[in-house]
């Protein structure tokens, strides 16, 4: 598996460099000139072009690209072109509530989504299999802001249980830190619970219908065993491929409810940067994402094997 | 042994101990602004956010009061002589910059010449500059080829690029590069530590900051009086949480609350919603002059007879007539140089069909009209929905291209023909105080496509008004003089005026002392 791994890790260069010369090339062509946001309304077009030159805009694309690669590969991402701070420091300043509201969010979901979906499962047909899947109707139907603003109106201003907005790290406390994050982990979990849940059902459905687990039950296992021990580990791996490939939807997520609790994560610094043409910031975010998505994808292919032993590499 | 009550009840007290934190740091002020101060050198950009940022940081020689007159700041005082050719400043005694450093005439010197590189204000008074110099560590001398009467108005100017004073190691730097510190002499201190682009800006009180002594705080001139130990911006980019932020006291103040959610605000009894801005912004339709059907003069000035303030400005502010002013000339309302001249044309109900019979006796063929529209940026987008409905209905053949207003911007340097990604026109708004006099007045001016403005409108009349202005002596002959520039705009039609709005500014009763003007953060206090 170590082998495989160090494969897998080693594949993700050529998919990197993919991804770069597909980002670069993208805003290189892509209307939209940040000399002419910088420069602002009285500016002449010498002034315009002076800037453009300043920043290095005016040379061609080989050359601009050939720098930035370089530069990607010295581990340097680069100058935002508004802030004049190097790329890397403000994804740093970022990362941190990203990673937070993404992690809380799969706890979370995990947390909620499989027990939901086992439940609708085991009791399919019931009130407790309709319960569940109105949810995750309903989960998929509201969007993130709405789910949002609902949280906020409810939780912050009527009950006054949480902050409307902002971010406070985690060295400054658990409880300040958890309590920023209650409302924008919620909301962005609603989505994401209602598609574990109803993937969780039909898988565990699925599995529930096997003869390995009418053996067990006329060998008179319980219901708990048989749900938790015997369907839902063979349940898992779909399980775990939706959670994988749903990390995407959660970066998504995550740029909309960083917007609506005023969370300064990387999700606003990428759409900041895209509104005004900072090409180092947009390079560098997506690049990261990327490489997160990947390492995402890798854990989940490694994890296959831990729930299905027949998985071998 | 701890129970589960137990437990979940410390737990909401831990998740509660921020509000706790909020109700403390009496001394700290939290706001939201307009936007992220995402550029911080003033100089660099007209954006207005960098403009409030840059009156934290940098003080000038001359403040500006609610009259738009100047008044000495870090100036002790000015002097005239040799007929109006000779202008020294003098410096206020004990002024300091941030590093600890004295500031000195020819840090002064400095910066004046490096704004006057930027600003459309600087540019004419250096151009009226045979030689600026520091005889001695406390004077600014200008020797003039002509006297120029607006140089304090000119380095006390409230409006983006503003005469930010700087030490001479920065304002040496080019006037294209951004400064890479935030060194003044005003009343706050720059926390660079603590900056998170797109989220947080943080100053402090700057200690050695000596305000001037008498007069009263008014816009930028007066003692400027800081009762707050640190203030902190926090950006908020969506309106309904920024409101949410105010309502629930986790800020002070908003710095631009939506109109749509200023009626919520203005229930809740512990905030104070007002105009803090009389001059408000001032909405423009830019037509560009290079490409058909708007290089005929005719049908510019047809068109104007086909333009309903009201509508625009409803479509931006609503029914409220409180919060506009309609007509507006060619400059602000409510200014001095403001006039009635010609704006009989705005007046009365619109007549499509005698404005489209009008268009095509002018001369107009059926070219494409393209209008481009910034959906990202709702006022400017509300602005191009009414423009694309009142032209249309003049018979203009209309290509509505939606776009964000980043390409907007680069779009609108190019001079190509409409079948080449050239444009036709597009609407924007300029701060009433751009608009005080022709001299800040970009719209106004129509140096020709060669060195002119987007746009591109030449007019040696408008010009030479212009150049009059600048040479009049009072303001009588000033007021007379933007008469005739507003009867020549109205004649050449280098832009349309849309009409005036204002906007609301929102705090919590906890604080008083906010000024009039834009946001400044001297004066106030806790209540």
């Amino acid at each position: 598996m170590l082998t495989y791994a160090a494969k897998r890790v080693a594949a993700t260069i050529p998919v990197m460099a993919i991804v770069a010369f597909l980002v670069f090339s993208l805003l290189y062509i892509a209307p939209g000139d940040p000399a002419a946001i910088i420069a602002g309304d009285q500016a002449t077009p010498a002034d315009v072009d002076r800037i453009r030159e300043s920043l290095g805009l005016d040379r061609p694309f080989v050359v601009r690209f050939a720098e930035w690669v370089w530069r990607v590969l010295n581990g340097d991402l680069g100058q935002s072109i508004f802030t004049n701070l190097s790329v890397t420091h403000m994804i740093g300043q970022r990362i941190q509530p990203t990673v937070s509201l993404m992690v809380l969010t799969l706890i979370l979901t995990i947390c909620v989504a499989v027990p939901m979906g086992v439940a609708a499962a085991a009791k399919q047909g019931t009130w407790i299999d309709r319960l569940v899947m109105m949810v995750s109707v309903s989960g998929f139907s509201v969007p993130v802001f709405v789910v949002g603003y609902l949280m906020a109106y409810v939780f912050a201003l009527q009950l006054d249980l949480f902050p409307v907005q902002g971010y406070t790290p985690i060295a400054n406390g658990i409880g300040p830190w958890l309590s920023n994050l209650v409302l924008p982990v919620v909301t962005l979990s609603a989505a994401f619970v209602a598609l574990i849940a109803r993937v969780t059902r039909a898988t565990m459905l699925e599995v529930l219908s096997q003869d390995y687990v009418r053996t067990a039950r006329a060998k008179g296992v319980s219901q708990r065993p048989v749900l938790f021990v015997h369907a839902l580990k063979n349940a898992a791996v779909p399980v775990i491929t939706v959670i994988g490939l749903g990390v995407a939807s959660l970066i998504g997520g995550a740029v909309v409810t960083e917007s609506v609790f005023a969370i300064p994560g990387v999700g606003r610094l990428i759409v900041d940067a895209i509104l005004r043409r900072d090409y180092p910031v947009i390079q560098g975010c997506v690049l990261m994402f990327s490489f997160l998505y990947v390492l995402v994808n890798l854990g989940v292919d490694l994890l296959y094997t831990v729930f299905d032993p027949r998985i071998r590499y | 042994m701890i129970g589960r009550r137990t437990l979940l009840a410390a737990g909401a007290a831990t998740l509660a101990a921020p509000s706790i934190v909020a109700a403390q740091g009496s001394r700290v002020l939290k706001f939201i602004p307009q936007s992220d101060v995402t550029v911080l050198d003033p100089i660099w950009t007209t954006a207005y956010v960098t403009r409030n940022h840059g009156y934290m940081v940098f003080d000038t020689l001359f403040g500006s009061n609610g009259k738009f007159e100047a008044s000495p700041q870090m100036a002790e005082g000015l002097t005239v002589e040799n007929d109006g050719k000779l202008v020294r400043i003098t410096l206020r005694p004990g002024l300091k910059f941030h590093d600890g450093t004295p500031v000195l005439a020819r840090d002064c010197v400095a910066s004046i010449q490096r704004w006057g590189k930027r600003d459309t204000y600087g540019q004419t008074l250096l151009a009226f500059t045979e030689e600026l110099s520091a005889p001695d560590d406390k004077t600014i001398q200008f020797r003039l080829m002509a006297p120029f009467p607006l140089l304090p108005q000119a380095l006390g100017k409230p409006a983006s690029n503003f005469a930010a004073m700087m030490p001479e190691r920065l304002a040496r730097t080019d006037a294209f590069t951004q400064v890479t510190e935030m060194v003044g002499s005003g009343p706050f201190r720059f926390n660079a530590k603590e900056r998170v682009p797109g989220s947080q800006v943080v100053y402090e009180r700057f200690a050695d900051y000596k305000p001037r002594e008498g007069g009263v705080p008014d816009w930028t001139a007066g003692p400027k009086i800081v009762n707050f130990d640190r203030v902190e911006w926090r950006v908020i980019p969506d309106a309904a949480t920024a409101a949410g932020a105010l309502q629930n006291n986790e800020v002070d103040w908003w710095e631009n609350p939506t109109q749509d959610l200023v009626p919520l605000l203005k229930k809740n009894a512990n905030i104070n919603v007002f105009v803090q801005d009389p001059t408000g912004q001032v909405a423009c339709m830019r037509l560009n002059h290079l490409n058909p059907p708007f290089d005929n003069p005719a049908i510019r000035r047809a068109l104007l007879k086909a333009i309903s303030q009201t509508d625009f400005q409803q479509a931006v502010v609503g029914d409220n007539p409180d919060m506009f002013h309609v007509p507006a000339g060619a400059f602000c309302p409510g200014t001095p140089m403001a006039s009635e001249a010609g704006l009989e044309v705005f007046k009365g109900p619109r007549d499509y069909a005698a404005a489209k019979k009008a268009i095509l006796e002018a001369g107009y063929k059926g070219e494409k009209v393209v209008l481009m529209a910034p959906t990202d940026f709702p006022i400017l987008k509300a602005l191009a929905d009414v423009g694309a409905d009142m032209l249309t209905k003049c018979g203009f053949n209309v290509d509505y291209q939606a776009s964000d207003w980043g390409s907007v911007v680069t779009r609108r340097a190019k001079k190509e023909s409409i079948d080449k990604g050239g444009w036709s026109l597009f609407h924007t708004f300029w701060a009433g105080g751009d608009q005080l006099n022709p001299v800040g007045h970009a719209f106004m001016r129509a140096q020709g496509p060669a060195t002119g403005m987007f746009g591109w409108p030449t007019s040696p009349a408008l010009e030479t008004l212009r150049d009059q202005w600048i040479a009049a002596s009072d303001l009588g002959s000033q007021k007379k003089i933007a008469a005739d520039l507003q009867l020549q705009v109205l004649n050449d039609v280098p832009y349309i005026p849309l009409g005036q709005n204002f906007f609301n500014t929102a705090h919590r009763k906890s604080i008083t002392g906010v000024l009039d003007g834009f946001v400044t953060f001297w004066n106030v206090r806790r209540a």
